[in-house]
């Protein structure tokens, strides 16, 4: 670490690519931690919607709109938003080019670009059948496709989701939709079934889950793991049928959530390793790969941490820290981090996974932290419910300033 | 190398252990609600020993006994000095105009004393004035029900009796109170 290379006077450029969770709050804290950086956020998007609580408007519990944010809170803090999609990131030149061919020098990047979908993952399934067949897996037009073809289903459907192998975005995510299409359907069209087709053996917050499966949607949800279903699934988008160990499941509905990789830009501009993720210095969140930019969120490799909004908006705070000192001639700090992940079991009942991190040996290590209690009361997951609308307003309140 | 800009970059670790906890309470521990508490312009000392408890199971709570465990002491007065600094923002509340009023008068004859200038003071205790109104009535359901322990017996007393004389709605009534104060 030493002192930046910048000419005398010239302002501190930092280009974000990615205004999602991660690159919306590092956009948010370098302008807190040093207002004389000039910060550029490129996002094709002119909205963004959160994956989290997308599961609730599937569910039928929440309007589309109360998941939509903009970037003006983030533009009055002197953000310069741009909305177009990054093409390339010169890392020897440091700048980043657009899809209309615009070019941004920086002195520091961040690429927060999440994820990318593995849609061969599922044999037959591809970008072009993600209209019949929905991944939900990035929220907006993809929740609203679901959430219609649920509330289009005669009673007595079948409900098919095919759940990703690790690692993915959002352990718990396809549990949580799954209790909350459950809960829809004994609300609404109780002759209705759901299967869960699942490539792994054990799953996040398992036991919360099936607990409470048992207690509200016994005979609705049925999960097969790899022991009996396999690992590898076979669509035939015509008539939304999914082969595997198990059979065949012909669905009136099908959710498919293929495999993951970090968003293409990554992939494109060298910064992945031979899984498709991210290796970055887990104190800056600098790329072991090209130095000068730095990836934070879903397509980053964080030590313990798993692929969540929170941990997105935990890292851009500490990615932000880092390159806001060392911009300024400064070492980084000791770096904290923590990640909280709420999961809806039922419509006013939720549970909780949550941790804190601290950078042991390079490595992010957990510390403390924990689930909800298996023994926790009805009362107590109503708390968890209504913390879990807190949170979801607090973080979206910290993400876009 | 150059020196650069004349701005200082602001921030220390203080800040670096508070901001991890604002996808919860808010930036700066200014909740938006609607349940999870403000933590902002909290008096540190009752910061540190709330953290304490959590930390060492004497205090119930749904997800902080599982965070506090990850803080040092030291961490934790870093984080009480930062978040006593943060002004407590009061956002609009839903509450019922006349129970509100009734709750002010109770509020005055059974808590006053201790929770000062219509509970906006923080001398004893969190700030109750704005605070969110679920995770204050979380708090005195768990005060009676003996599951968080009273700090000061006199509290006891003056709860108990506000619910034996004035029932659920006398409690309700506090809450709206507070949840009514700008
Ligand atoms: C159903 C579901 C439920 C979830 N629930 C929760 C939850 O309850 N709690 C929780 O903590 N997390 C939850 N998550 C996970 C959370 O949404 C992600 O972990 C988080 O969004 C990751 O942030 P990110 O910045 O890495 O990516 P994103 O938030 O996806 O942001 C990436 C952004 O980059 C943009 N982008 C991509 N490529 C380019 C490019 N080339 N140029 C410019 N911009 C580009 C995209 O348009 C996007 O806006 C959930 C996820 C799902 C799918
Ligand atoms: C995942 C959500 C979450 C995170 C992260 C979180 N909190 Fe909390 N906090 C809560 C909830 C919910 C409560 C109410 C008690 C409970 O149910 O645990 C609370 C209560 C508190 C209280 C008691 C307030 C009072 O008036 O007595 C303090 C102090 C506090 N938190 C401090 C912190 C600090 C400091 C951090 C970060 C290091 C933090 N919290 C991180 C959710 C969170
Ligand atoms: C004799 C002093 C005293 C009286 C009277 C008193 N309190 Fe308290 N109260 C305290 C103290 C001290 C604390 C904080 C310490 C603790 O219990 O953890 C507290 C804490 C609280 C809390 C929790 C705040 C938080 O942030 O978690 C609530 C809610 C509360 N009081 C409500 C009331 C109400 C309502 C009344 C009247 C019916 C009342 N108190 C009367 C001393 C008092």
């Amino acid at each position: 670490v030493g002192a930046p290379s910048l000419a005398l006077g010239a302002a501190k450029k930092v280009v974000i690519v990615g205004g999602g969770t991660g690159g919306a709050t590092a956009a948010h804290y370098l302008r807190r931690y040093d207002p004389s950086i000039e910060v550029t956020l490129i996002e094709p998007n002119k909205e963004y919607y959160t994956c989290f609580f997308s599961n609730l408007v599937i569910g039928g519990l929440r309007p589309l709109d109360s998941i939509r944010h903009t970037y003006d809170g983030l533009a009055k803090r002197g953000v310069k938003v741009v909305h177009d999609t990054v093409t390339a990131i010169d890392g020897a030149a440091k700048h980043v080019v657009t899809a209309s061919g615009q070019k941004f020098a920086y002195d520091r990047c961040i690429v927060s670009p999440g994820i990318e979908l593995v849609y061969g993952g599922v044999e037959g399934y591809s970008a072009d059948a993600e209209k019949a067949i929905p991944h939900a897996w990035k929220a907006g037009e993809q929740t609203a496709i679901l959430a219609k073809q649920l509330q289009e289903m005669p009673d007595g459907g079948l409900v098919v989701m095919v759940a990703p192998p690790n690692p993915f975005r959002c352990p718990p995510g396809p549990y949580e939709r799954a209790s909350l299409i459950a809960n829809y359907l004994k609300q609404h069209k109780p002759k209705s079934k759901l299967i869960i087709l699942d490539p792994k053996e054990k799953f996040s917050k398992q036991g919360l889950f099936t607990a409470a499966w048992k207690k509200h949607y016994s005979g609705i949800i049925e999960r097969l793991g790899p022991d009996f279903a396999g690992t590898k699934f076979t669509v035939d988008v015509k008539t939304k049928t999914v082969k595997c160990d198990a059979g065949e499941f012909k669905a009136d509905v099908l959710n498919i959530i293929p495999p993951q990789r970090a968003g293409k830009i990554a992939q494109v501009a060298s910064l992945t390793d031979e899984k498709g993720w991210c290796p970055v210095d887990q104190h800056t969140f600098e790329s072991k790969l090209v130095p000068g930019v730095h990836v934070i969120g879903d397509a980053s490799i964080a030590g313990k941490m798993p692929k969540s909004g929170y941990a997105a908006n935990s890292q851009a705070k500490v990615c932000a820290m880092a390159i806001a000192l060392l911009l300024n001639g400064k070492d980084p700090l000791k770096p904290a981090y923590t990640n909280t992940c709420y999961s809806f079991v039922a419509p006013d009942q939720a549970v909780s996974v949550a941790a804190v991190y601290e950078l042991k040996n390079g490595t992010i290590e957990e510390v403390a932290g924990g689930l909800t209690p298996a023994d926790a009361s009805e009362a107590i997951l109503r708390r968890e419910a209504e913390y879990a609308k807190s949170w979801y307003n607090n973080i979206t309140a910290d993400m876009f300033g | 190398a150059l020196t650069p800009q004349a701005h200082a970059v602001e921030v220390d670790y203080a800040q670096v252990l508070a901001n991890t906890c604002a996808g919860c309470h808010g930036p700066d521990g200014a909740s938006r609600g609607p349940a999870a508490p403000t933590i902002a312009g909290m008096n540190p000392e009752i910061f540190i020993e709330a953290m304490q408890d959590y930390r060492e199971d004497k205090r119930p709570g749904t997800i902080m006994p599982r965070i506090a465990k990850g803080y040092t002491d030291e961490q934790i007065k870093l984080m009480a000095e930062y978040f006593a600094k943060q002004p407590f923002l009061r956002f609009a509340q839903p509450h019922d105009a006349q129970l509100a009023a009734k709750g002010a008068k109770l509020h005055d004859r059974y808590c006053e004393k201790c929770h000062e200038d219509g509970g906006k003071a923080s001398a004893v205790a969190g700030v109750l004035a704005g605070q969110w109104m679920p995770y204050l009535h979380y708090q005195l359901e768990d005060y009676l029900a003996e599951k968080r322990e009273y700090k000061e017996k006199n509290m006891k007393k003056r709860l108990t009796e506000l619910v034996e004389k004035e029932g659920q709605q006398g409690l309700e009534a506090v809450l709206h109170f507070y949840a009514s104060q700008k």
